[in-house]
Parts: C-alpha cells; structure tokens; sequence
C-alpha cells in the first residue's frame, strides 16, 4: 500500500510556474511540472498531460493519468519540434519574426516525453495518423477478434481507435499466436491471454498501487504472456481494478462477465456505501436491475479505485427479501393510512417519551429530518457504529457510509452508540415508549426482543426483513441509495451527492419523501419537498453544512470540517 | 596490402600468453594503471585545477574514441553526460553480452587476455569517480566468467583492486554477473534491469538516460569491452598519439569478426578506415571459397543493412582544397570505418563482417535472421513485439513453399511500421533493417520466390493433388 494520500483531500497544489507550448497549432500555457502519480512530488509535465489541457485527444492503451509510465503500446506517438538555436545557443527567428521551429526527425511518445519552452506538438499530421494506424494493425494481428462474445465490447479502446484507425480488411495471412484462455487468475478475476495487448496496466497498479505484487509478464517477444505467479492466485482487495483499467477484454470480471452487454447498461453517479470512504462510483444498471458498480474518478476521494469489497456488495439492492409493503402490525396498509397513525400516536407522545435510533447507512438529509422529529420531543438518538479491520487505501475502519451525516445532523453522540444502553434501560424503565428505529437491527445492538415487546410503539423503516422489522408496529419500507438521491458525509468530511439509478421495490418510499411528510404532520414545519430543497434547508440549518448547495456539491462533492 | 595493427590483440594470440596476472604484469600489465593514478592534479592557464580523473576523461575525449559496441557513439561524450552532481554514486557496467551475430571480438579479449580489459576497466572506474563497477558478461560464456572472476580475484590480491589501490586511497570493487541467455540484455537499459534482477525491458528515453538514471536510478555508464580495452592504451600511449591510429573523428583499432564463405573466417584487428571492405575479405580472410563470387555481405553484424556485391555508393569527401567532393565508391572498396558506413546507409555496428556468395539463398538468409530477432524480440513495445514475429512468419511461409508473389511488398510494408523511434529500444531498427534492405536490393529473388511457390500451387491444383492456390498456413517457429 504505497499510497496513502489518494483518499486525503489535498490541499490546492502550489501555484506552479507556467510554460507555453503550441498543441496542433494552438498555444497553450500548461505548468511545468504536475504531481507524480505515486509520489505526489512535482515532475516535468509531459506532453500528453500538455495536449490534455488542450483539449486535444491523444490515443493510447499503457498510459494511464494514476500509474507510472510505461511507454510500450507506442500508440501516443507525436510528432513535435522544438524551437531551433543558433550557434549562440538563443533561438533562431524566421524573417517573419517568429521564433524558428525545428522538428524532431523521430517522433515520441506523448506519454512520457516532457514538454519544453515553446515546443510545438503534432497530434494530427499525416505521419502520425500512420504510426497510430500501424501500432493499431499490430495490435490487432494476433487479437483474436472476438468481438460479439467479448465482455469489453462497447467499451473496448481496440474497438474505439479501430474506427479511428483501423482497415476494413486485414492483410495478416499467417496463423495467429495463441495463449491461455479462461485463465483462472484469482477469486474474482478471469484472463484471456490472447486478447491481453500486454499494456501492462494491471503489473503496475497492483504493484505500485495496491502494493502487491503479483502480476507479471512471462515468454518472450510475441508469445510475452500476462500471469499471476505460478501457483498463485491474484487476490487482494482490489483486483477488480484491473479489469477497468485493462483497455481490452483480457481481465473480466467473475462477476459481471457474460452478465449484460454493456452497451444496455444506464450509468447513473452514486457513491459506494459499504465503508466511510465513499468510493465515487457509477452504477450500471438496466431495466431496475443493478448489475455492476464501478469507480468514478475523484481525486479528493479515491482516484480511479475502488476495494473489491465494496464494488461487489451490491447484491442485497435486488434481494428476492426486500421489504416491499407498508405494514401496520401483520396486515397490509397503505402509505396514507400508516403515515395518519402514526402521526396521531407521535403527535400525542410526551417529550422524552421518544427515542430514535437511526442508521449511519442513511443520507444527510434523512438524518436531518429524523434530527426534527428528535428536537419536537427532545428525543434520545442515537446509531449503530460498524468499526471493523481497515487499510491504508480505501477501505475504512468504518463501515458506515455517513457516521459523520450523523454526528454533524445530532443524530449521533460523539462516540457514536453511547446512547443505545441508555435507550435501553429507558424502555426497560418504561420512560421511552415509542421507539423509531431506521435501517438498523436493534435486537442485535442491545435492544432484545424482551424490550422491544415492552414498547407502546415500534415505528421502523427498513430494506430487508430482521428481528425489528418483524416486531414492528409500523413497517415502512425503504429505498437502497441506488433507488434515490442524497447525499453522505464520508470519513474526511466529503459531503457527496448520489443520484437514483433503479426504481424502488414494491411499496417501497425514498425515507427522506415520507420523514417530510411525517415533520410536516407532526411538527407543522413545512420543508422542502424536493431533495434539492431539503437539502439547501439543511445546509442553512445545520451549522457544519452552513454554505453547501446541492447543485454546488456537484460529482465530486465538497469538503466540511469535522 | 593492408597490415593487421594489433593493439588490443597484440599479446592474446602469441603462443605461451596465458590470461593469468603473471602473465600480464610480465607484458606491461597494470602500467597504464599506475601512470593513471600518477596523475597530479593540473593548473590551467586560467586557474582552474584539473584533477586527475578529469585530465583522463578529457584524454578520452582528445582520442576520439567511439563506442565498439555497435552505435559508435564518442565514449569521452558518453561520459561526459554523466551527472556528477547528484550525490548519488556512478556505476560503471562492462557490456561483455557480446550476442550480436557474426560478432565473437569481446570473447576474445575476454577468454584471453582479462586483465587488459579489468584494467581499462579500472581506468575508467577512476576517471569517473566510480566505486563500484560490474562485468555483465553473456550467460552463454561460463568459461569467461570463471576466467574474469579469477582475474579479479589476482587482481585484488595485488591490490589492483578493492580498498586503496596501490595506495593511491581510491576504492573500487568490480563483480560479475552473468546474463541469462537474452540478446536484449546487451542493450544498455535492458541490461541495466537485467542486472537489477528485472526482466532485461529496455527502459524508456527520455527519462531513463543511464548517464542520470541508470542503476538503480544512479548516474550509470555502460561501455563496451573492446571501448574499455581502449581506454587502457589511451592513458597508456596519450589520447593525442591515440588519435593518430585510424582515421580522422574514427580513431584507433577495430577488431573486426568475419564470418561466412569465406577461406580464413576469424578476427582481424585493423586500424580504424585504414583498410576496405574488399582487403579485409580477400587479403585478412582469405577471399572467397574457390569458384564462388561475392553476393552480399552484412557489415556490422547482423542487424545491420545488407550491402549487395558490386553496389556503389556515392560519398562525399574533403578535397584537396577543403572542399566536400562526391566522389562514387565502389562496395568493397568502402574504407571499413564508422562514418563511411553510415555514409553509404548502413553500420559498422559491432564489427562484423558476415560475407554470404553467390550459393547463398537470400530469402533464406533473411528468414534465418528474422526468425532470430523474433525470438529475441523482449515483447515490451508493440511494433517489435509484433512486427518482428509477422515478417519472421511471412519469411517462414516463404521458405517453405506458400509464398506468395506480392510478399517482398508486404514484408517491406510490415518492416517499415518498426523503425525510426516508433519502439521503446534500437532492437526495431535492428529487425526491421534486414528485412528492408534485404527487400531493397534483392526484391526480385523474393518476387521470383513467390511467384514460383503461387505457379507450384496452381498446377497442383490442377492435377487434383490437393494444394490449393490459397495458402496453406506453414508451421511457424514456436516460443522456446
């Protein structure tokens, strides 16, 4: 693991010095040197980094913004030049006045080439288009071709600079070179070795980011094959990185691989839950189902990764389990009905008589409405921590996705589950009668069954079926984060908005849509109905929030302190 | 008629001369060593102190000598850009994976007379302020590592080497470490990974420049045996007497290897652009076998561009009054130095003469060389990694009887998608060449070639022998 600082907030690098260079033409001052990847230290800024300010796209298969350089798919070649100096070694003008070019007679690579005081790149010449058409050719000769059967298609950059750069038809007569198919590289990850360009993406991100290892390139020349070593299995926390980094369809994932055709996928932004990171993701999702989540670059939070962990924990969201009616005790109701009871009963409960237990898996804004109904009868709250084993990547001590939403709304003490005996000797007591319980098991945090039993009122909201959820009174049904928008407080006080990728199940409500309506009932303070609205209301309320927006968090979110 | 000049070879093949350090010391051995580290800081007229090490670097550069490693790059320039501010040590590597085809001169040198080169080697160490220097000899020479391994051994045991050399307060310790079978490991950053335990990749430039990150990202050099000897003579004799053997900006001796059909194939020390192409086949190697007549030979080992026998070459040369004349130049009388050959588009690369007669089937040469560098293509970079294997198959179905007509244009289409900076290493030049040139100069014989298997094809198929005029895919060589 020898990257620890991906997951910190960095503060705005140093103003660096800036250098013009001229891309296809335009000139563009870039800084002269930019963040080593691994490092961090500064280093001189290349020229891909140069045409990417530009703007201008450069093909390539081993580059890679978060990896060292390795400079071997040979695809970002350019042609550039230089400006020419006299014998005086100052530079030498046209009779025009403008500072005389010289061109470099080889070309280089964009990746890994540093830029120079007024050096010029060509990025569309014709020698260019053909050195691009030739690696591509190259590339392709001993690729099996095998396009319709392939998991990477539609998202596979032999596809895409094939419409660039690709023929029609293949002068490549002699057999092709064959190598390992279906290779069982570990737990989660399959190999075809004979689409595999040998880019070597997947050696330097385990190696150099993940910190092991295990991937290497065995043979020789053409026959250089991609394998784990012998006898061992690539498995750490973060392999399936590799299968988005991998620019063809060498590495797939167990999981996802023959599942959809990518193509079909909606890509929706949403964060992953499964730990206080909050690794931004997209989900790919089709006709209300979910079937893959992948990581979404920021760089305030997790780069380009994600933790294999919580990239598969997705499963739960279409569980033939979910909780998908509104329930008043064992029958069936409706959302107006159980709602206008359990007004009633809260609207004539007595301060402290109400206790609420929430879940640090719920969003800001739920948090904040809870927080209301917890202010109207100056209710003990609380909710349920999830410490357990982190690392020094992404995956956090914490397993809950908002710990912080719930400190900084209330919800929360400090050290979160201070509250939970407390609220449990005071149903035993019989001071609290009403318990509102979201999203969490009780029974298994020290509320058993016995004191459950004893409460007047059990209102709980939840996904899947528990012990609490069976000895509610109310049962509203509730919405993964993929069914729905919100926001999170993640670990370093990352305040990340997520967007609705599948309809609910069933019955089942956005909690933030009935806990508005539930304030408005029972505490008369209208809100916003839209989570837009609400949140902004939140904002303005909530002093850590204080000057957040919900257009301004935007993709990437913005920072609070905590 | 052209005269051996045997500087670095002048002991190796005498009878009795062993390469023990007895023998050495009683031939001169370890003089120029011991003038090196005499050397006394010198006061310039301007007032700059030039140390020791400084006034051998600048010999260097005043003997104009250039790499015999197969680029012929101006050793005193190599070191010169090496970066001495960094703090961090300077290593200093001898290239001794001599595997370029046709090449066997560093063996020689190597097996025979070690301590020549160990105390070049030295010098060298000294003049670049290196305290640590490796021998990274060929996997396939055992014999040569034992031999070096107890030269250093006598060595450090008079105290040519290790701590304080012959008091002078200067360390250097030297190991040897064996390649593992890999012609890439001879390419200067690919050796450096090997040696660093890696797979022998070529590293990319910029920014790995050995001279600033080369060893374990430490200011390297990286020189060649045959350059290493040199270096001993030129502390020895003076970097300006030096420059007198040879031919101006191609100064000193080569030792050239000639191989093929020839009468007396070997190695031939020459000084540099003092003899022709044509002397040193017909008067050092003994001309051609009996009744055959020149077709081809391959100057500087076997990456290099083929010459074919009667071509001439327009060169530019100073006349008499300073002025550049063109002056046409018949092959074999090209003067078998570095600039003459480039001049005339190829290279003296590693010095060896590979001379192939008139019995010789050129595509079946070339298949042979392709076939070799798509075995020892290291497989980083696309265009090597896939190019070289593509022309070595075409090559492959062309020798074995499914060629076809239009193949010599499609070889030269495949090569010349390789060369010219499009690869991370030299290594697409050296299996892109071949094929070029070979193409180039003999494009009819792989026409003819073609043409014949296409006819050969078509009849059969017309008696109902089976073959079809479409290819049947020959077996093509396989990973070893």
């Amino acid at each position: 693991m020898s990257s620890p600082a991906i997951t910190e907030t960095k503060p705005s690098p140093p103003t660096t010095e800036l250098m013009k260079v001229k891309v296809d033409g335009k000139e563009i001052a870039v800084p002269k040197t930019t963040p080593d990847p691994i490092t961090g230290k500064p280093v001189a800024t290349t020229m891909i980094q140069a045409c990417a300010l530009a703007k201008v796209d450069v093909p390539h298969y081993c580059y890679h913004p978060k990896l060292p350089v390795a400079g071997n798919c040979r695809m970002c070649l350019v042609e550039f030049g230089t400006p020419a100096l006299g014998p005086d070694r100052k530079p030498v003008t046209n009779p025009d006045g403008t500072v005389k070019i010289s061109k470099s007679p080889r070309p280089a690579i964009a990746c890994a080439t540093p830029i120079s005081p007024g050096m010029e790149i060509y990025t569309n010449t014709p020698g260019v288009k053909q050195m691009r058409e030739g690696v591509l050719e190259f590339l392709l000769i001993n690729h099996p071709l095998d396009c319709p059967i392939c998991d990477q298609a539609g998202e596979c950059k032999l596809q895409e600079y094939s419409v660039d750069y690709g023929q029609a038809t293949s002068r490549f007569v002699e057999p092709k070179v064959h190598k390992p198919k279906h290779v069982d590289l570990g737990p989660r990850i399959v190999l075809d070795d004979e689409r595999c360009i040998l880019c070597t993406r997947c050696i330097r991100f385990t190696r150099d980011i993940a910190g092991d290892d295990a991937l290497g390139i065995v043979n020789r020349g053409s026959y250089n094959t991609l394998s784990a070593y012998p006898g061992k299995a690539f498995d750490n926390n973060y392999t399936l990185n590799t299968v988005d980094i991998c620019p063809v369809g060498a590495l797939t994932s167990k999981d996802f691989r023959f599942k959809m055709r990518v193509w079909f996928l909606k890509e929706t932004k949403s964060v992953c839950t499964s730990c206080a990171t909050g690794c931004n993701i997209v989900i790919g999702s089709r006709e209300e189902k979910v079937y893959r989540y992948e990581p979404r670059e920021n760089d305030a939070v997790n780069a380009c990764w994600m933790c294999d962990y919580g990239r598969l924990n997705y499963k739960w969201i279409g569980s033939e389990n979910r909780l998908t009616e509104v329930r008043i005790g064992k029958s069936t109701s409706t959302w107006t009905a159980a709602l206008k009871e359990i007004s009633e009963k809260l609207g004539k409960a007595a301060p402290g008589s109400v206790a609420i237990v929430a879940s640090a898996r719920q969003t800001n804004e739920e948090l904040f409405l809870l927080s209301k109904l917890a202010q109207k009868f100056n209710a003990l709250t609380d909710s349920v921590p999830r410490m357990k084993e982190g690392d020094k990547l992404l995956l956090s001590a914490d397993r809950n996705p908002n710990s912080n939403g719930a400190k900084l709304t209330g919800i929360s003490p400090a050290q979160m589950g201070a509250n939970l005996p407390k609220i449990a000797d005071r149903i035993r007591s019989g001071s609290i009668k009403t318990l509102i319980v979201f999203g969490e098991d009780v029974t298994k945090h020290g509320i058993g069954t016995d004191l459950l039993g004893k409460l007047e009122t059990l209102i709980v909201s939840d996904i899947l079926p528990n012990p609490t959820t069976e000895l509610a009174h109310y049962l509203l049904p509730g919405c993964a984060h993929a069914e729905k928008r919100g926001s999170f407080t993640n670990g370093k006080g990352r305040v990340q908005r997520f967007m609705k990728a599948v309809e609910p199940k069933g019955e089942a409500r956005p909690e933030w849509e009935f806990l508005h309506e539930l304030v408005y009932q029972v505490t008369g303070q209208n809100g916003f109905a839209s989570i837009e609205g609400l949140f902004n209301q939140m904002a303005r309320e909530v002093p850590a929030f204080n000057g957040l927006t919900w257009a301004g968090l935007g993709d990437t979110g913005a920072s609070v302190p905590i | 008629m052209a005269q051996e000049y045997r500087l670095i070879l002048k002991y190796a093949d005498e009878p009795g001369y062993t390469p023990d350090l007895d023998c050495y010391l009683r031939h001169g051995g370890y003089e120029a060593l011991k003038k090196a580290l005499a050397i006394q800081p010198r006061t310039l007229t301007d007032g700059k102190t030039l140390s020791g090490p400084e006034q051998i670097r600048d010999d260097v550069k005043l003997s104009g000598l250039r790499g015999r490693g197969g680029a012929g790059f101006s050793c005193g320039l190599k070191w010169s850009f090496v970066d001495r501010r960094s703090g961090k040590p300077i290593y200093l590597i001898c290239n001794a994976d001599e595997s370029e085809p046709g090449t066997f001169k560093d063996r020689q040198i190597l097996y025979k007379d070690p301590h020549q080169m160990i105390e070049g080697m030295i010098i060298s160490c000294y003049a670049n302020d290196v305290k640590l220097a490796y021998i990274y000899i060929r996997g396939e020479f055992p014999e040569g590592a034992r031999i070096l391994n107890r030269a250093l051994n006598e060595a450090r045991a008079k105290n040519f080497l290790g701590k304080n050399i012959l008091g002078s307060g200067y360390n250097l310790e030297i190991h040897v470490h064996r390649g593992a079978g890999a012609y890439i490991c001879g390419e200067e950053t690919g050796l450096i990974e090997s040696l660093e335990g890696k797979r022998a990749y070529p590293r990319i430039k910029p920014p790995y420049f050995p001279a600033v990150l080369g060893l374990y990202q430490c200011p390297t050099i990286v020189n060649n045996v045959e350059t290493l000897c040199n270096v001993k003579h030129i502390v020895a004799m003076g970097g300006a007497e030096f420059a007198k053997l040879g031919t101006p900006n191609n100064t000193g001796t080569r030792i050239v290897s000639i191989s093929g059909h020839v009468k007396k194939p070997g190695y031939y020390e020459v000084e540099v652009g003092k003899a022709t192409i044509g002397q040193l086949i017909n008067d050092f190697a003994g001309g051609l076998w009996d009744g055959r007549k020149l077709k081809a030979i391959i100057p500087g080992g076997s990456s290099a561009k083929v010459f074919k026998a009667g071509e001439k070459f327009k060169l530019k040369k100073k006349g008499p009054d300073g002025k550049d004349i063109e002056q046409e130049v018949e092959m074999l009388d090209l003067p078998y130095d570095f600039d003459s050959l480039m001049a005339a588009g190829s290279m003296s690369g590693s010095g060896a003469i590979i001379v192939m007669d008139d019995s010789t089937d050129i595509v079946e040469a070339l298949a042979n060389i392709s076939e070799f560098y798509a075995h020892e293509s290291c497989g980083q970079c696309t265009p090597c990694r896939e190019g070289s294997l593509w022309m070595s198959k075409a090559l492959h179905r062309l020798t074995h009887g499914e060629g076809r007509k239009q193949d010599a244009d499609y070889l030269v289409k495949i090569a010349d998608n390789i060369p010219g900076g499009r690869t991370i290493c030299a290594f697409g030049e050296a299996c892109s060449w071949p094929v070029q040139s070979f193409i180039a100069k003999f494009k009819d014989e792989f026409v003819a070639k073609g043409e014949a298997d296409e006819k050969r094809r078509t009849a059969a198929q017309v008696q109902g022998a089976g073959l079809t005029p479409e290819l049947k895919i020959a077996a093509s060589p396989q990973p070893s």
